[in-house]
């Protein structure tokens, strides 16, 4: 395999927790030890219910915010060194945000908010000016029409394409999409994620691709990654893991998307309870309180990133063997060539 | 590395349909607004007097007559009657809509330029900076504002240059506070954080996605403030600590009629009168420029 263009280690965030004279009362680990890495051209998809720490990888990864502990290289260089100045990484990487509204600033022309990022890095104003039309040409918006309009004049489907425009402005090679897709309405969600494959191919993107729509996550995502609680549960190929989920958490996760089929109803709820409080996660496997395999070591012992065929699929429980002849049929073969690995 | 074909692109630099501005919409919802241009109106009367109130005034409004003091409103040559003196209370008022504009005014002009920008700066920095900025303008916050301004005043000494900067010192405090919370509202907002994101600097940040989204409510705020300024000036001429006689500004002359309560009661009002129109019209004013600019989805 070829040396991943993004590289993850070991990246936390805790948020300390004052009390109203400064004094710290304690953390939310928001995201845990989170390692991963991303290969050049393809699509990492991250998934997990609300606060398992996906926007926060996000914003971390995009040097928004500053990490507890953990390194993040883009190609081999520390972001934030010598080598890889944060403003140097910031034109290779571009994000584009949930909220399509909030990310655009009211009181500027489209135009001019994608044509900012391009003159940050140099670009005279009237090339910035002719690389946002052309763009606007590319996201499927009429320059003609929509460069000098203002953001509460388009829709939510256009507003999102202006962002995914503005984050292209730079030309990144890696977009992080943080639910970029989720706000918007079933049809035009279609359209965008095509644009946004069809962009990948025009422009030689990598994709982080974060959503809490499984459906969305298996049309677009190559790989995929499922976070629980901060920390990574599963990490593996899209199929692998829509096929045979070897986490507890995959599993229900994967079991509560709604079924298609009418005469396969999903009917029990297959997780219970909210997910434990970040400030005091559980000990040991932070999965253990809400499993229905787990066993009296569960709650001792943190669970390391396991490999499994051939370190293309990474699963964090070390009985998802055994639990597998208790879970769905599928899982019985997933008992195969185990090696503990530190991602 | 990706290319971006100039062909096309320039192209499109031909025509592009310009919406309508946010500004033209801010008028258009302005000019809708029929208490806002009265008091505009109004507005734009008072400043006329004060630029060109020496060249229209009846009478001249320092000729003292002991002969003519106190006349009641409608007397013949006297149509809003005469002061203690003796002087015509319709020329005072004219000039006097002069000194009390300036005072309302530059006060709050002055407090908009410091109190904004160390807002903005507050409120952008955010931690340990916002912190020192704003802890500081809490000590001013521990007194009322009348107090500050006559505390200030006395200290510095009476004079229409220590009343001015008493005044302003005594407004930086509530424009920051605005300042600060406006511009922390906008840091949190998803576009300065994909501006960080693209790489940019604090400072241009600051000019190309903040000013532009809090000048506006910062201003609008402030011109609230200018009928507070012109009552607390109106205060500091009263109790002897800003204009001085025999300078007309209304409330200094409201401070020396106050002897005719009982026997003018109508005359000595008036200069109050004065102060509560012109501060009326000020505050529909804002109210209208704040309805006209909220843009709501």
């Amino acid at each position: 395999m070829n040396a991943p263009i993004l590289e993850v280690k070991h990246l936390t965030k805790h948020f300390p927790l004052k009390n109203a004279l400064g004094a710290k009362t304690g953390q939310v680990r928001a995201v845990d030890d989170v390692s991963f890495a991303l290969q050049k051209g393809e699509t990492l998809g991250i998934v997990g219910e609300s606060g398992c720490g996906k926007s926060t990888t996000a914003r971390l990864l995009m040097q928004l915010i500053a990490p507890t502990a953990g390194d993040v290289l883009f190609e081999g260089k520390a972001v934030g060194s010598s080598e890889l100045p944060l403003k140097e990484f910031h034109r290779q990487v571009q994000m584009v945000f949930q909220d399509s509204y909030s990310s655009l600033n009211p009181r500027l022309t489209v135009e001019t908010s994608i044509a900012f990022g391009p003159q940050m890095h140099g670009v005279s104003a009237r090339d910035a000016v002719v690389r946002a039309r052309d763009l606007l040409d590319r996201v499927g918006l009429d320059p003609k029409r929509f460069a000098g309009r203002y953001p509460h004049e388009l829709s939510g489907g256009q507003r999102q394409r202006v962002n995914i425009a503005r984050a292209l402005a730079v030309q990144p090679r890696i977009v992080i999409l943080d639910e970029a897709v989720s706000a918007l309405d079933k049809s035009v969600e279609a359209q965008v994620l095509n644009l946004l494959l069809d962009l990948k191919d025009a422009f030689d993107l990598t994709y982080l691709f974060i959503s809490h729509d499984l459906n969305v996550v298996r049309y677009i995502s190559d790989r995929v990654m499922v976070m629980y609680l901060g920390q990574v549960a599963e990490l593996g190929e899209t199929e692998s893991i829509f096929a045979t989920p070897l986490h507890p958490y995959s599993q229900a996760l994967l079991a509560s998307m709604p079924s298609m089929d009418p005469d396969h109803r999903t009917e029990a709820p297959p997780i219970a309870g909210d997910p434990p409080n970040p400030i005091n996660p559980p000990s040991g496997c932070r999965f253990h309180t809400r499993c229905k395999f787990a066993q009296a070591a569960c709650s001792v012992n943190a669970q390391p990133l396991l490999a499994y065929k051939a370190n293309q699929h990474y699963v964090a429980c070390e009985f998802f063997a055994a639990n597998a002849h208790l879970s769905i049929a599928s899982t019985e073969k997933a008992a195969a060539e185990l090696t503990e690995v530190h991602a | 590395m990706n290319t971006f074909s100039i062909a096309t692109a320039e192209k499109n630099v031909l025509a592009v349909e310009q919406s309508p501005g946010y500004w033209s919409g801010v008028f258009r919802r302005f000019s809708e607004d029929r208490i806002a241009l009265f008091a505009g109106f109004v507005v734009l009367i008072l400043v006329v007097l004060a630029l060109f109130g020496p060249w229209l005034v009846p009478a001249d409004p320092y000729q003292s007559s002991m002969l003519k003091r106190l006349k009641p409103i409608g007397t013949e040559g006297f149509p809003l009657g005469t002061d203690e003196l003796g002087r015509d209370m319709l020329s005072r008022l004219m000039i006097g809509a002069r000194l009390s504009l300036f005072m309302g005014i530059t006060p709050v002009l002055f407090a908009f330029a410091i109190g904004a920008t160390l807002g903005i700066i507050a409120g952008h920095a955010g931690g340990w900076i916002n912190s020192i900025i704003m802890r500081t303008i809490d000590v001013f916050y521990a007194f009322p504002s009348v107090l500050l301004a006559i505390a200030l005043s006395g200290a510095l000494g009476a004079g229409i240059g220590n009343a001015l900067l008493s005044l302003t010192l005594v407004f930086v405090p509530p424009i920051c506070r605005v300042a600060e919370s406006v511009t922390s509202q906008i840091r949190g907002r998803d576009f300065v954080e994909a501006a960080r994101a693209s790489g940019a600097n604090a400072f241009a940040i600051i000019r190309v996605h903040v000013l532009g989204n809090v000048l506006g409510p910062i201003f609008v705020y402030s011109t609230s403030l200018i009928a507070v300024s012109m009552i607390l000036a109106s205060g500091l001429s009263f109790l002897g600590l800003g204009v001085k006689p025999p300078e007309p500004e209304w409330g200094l002359m409201l401070n020396t009629l106050r002897t005719a309560i009982y026997t003018q009661p109508w005359v000595a009002a008036l200069p109050g009168l004065m102060i509560f129109i012109t501060s009326m019209s000020f505050n529909m004013l804002s109210d209208g420029l704040r309805s006209a600019m909220d843009v709501k989805q």
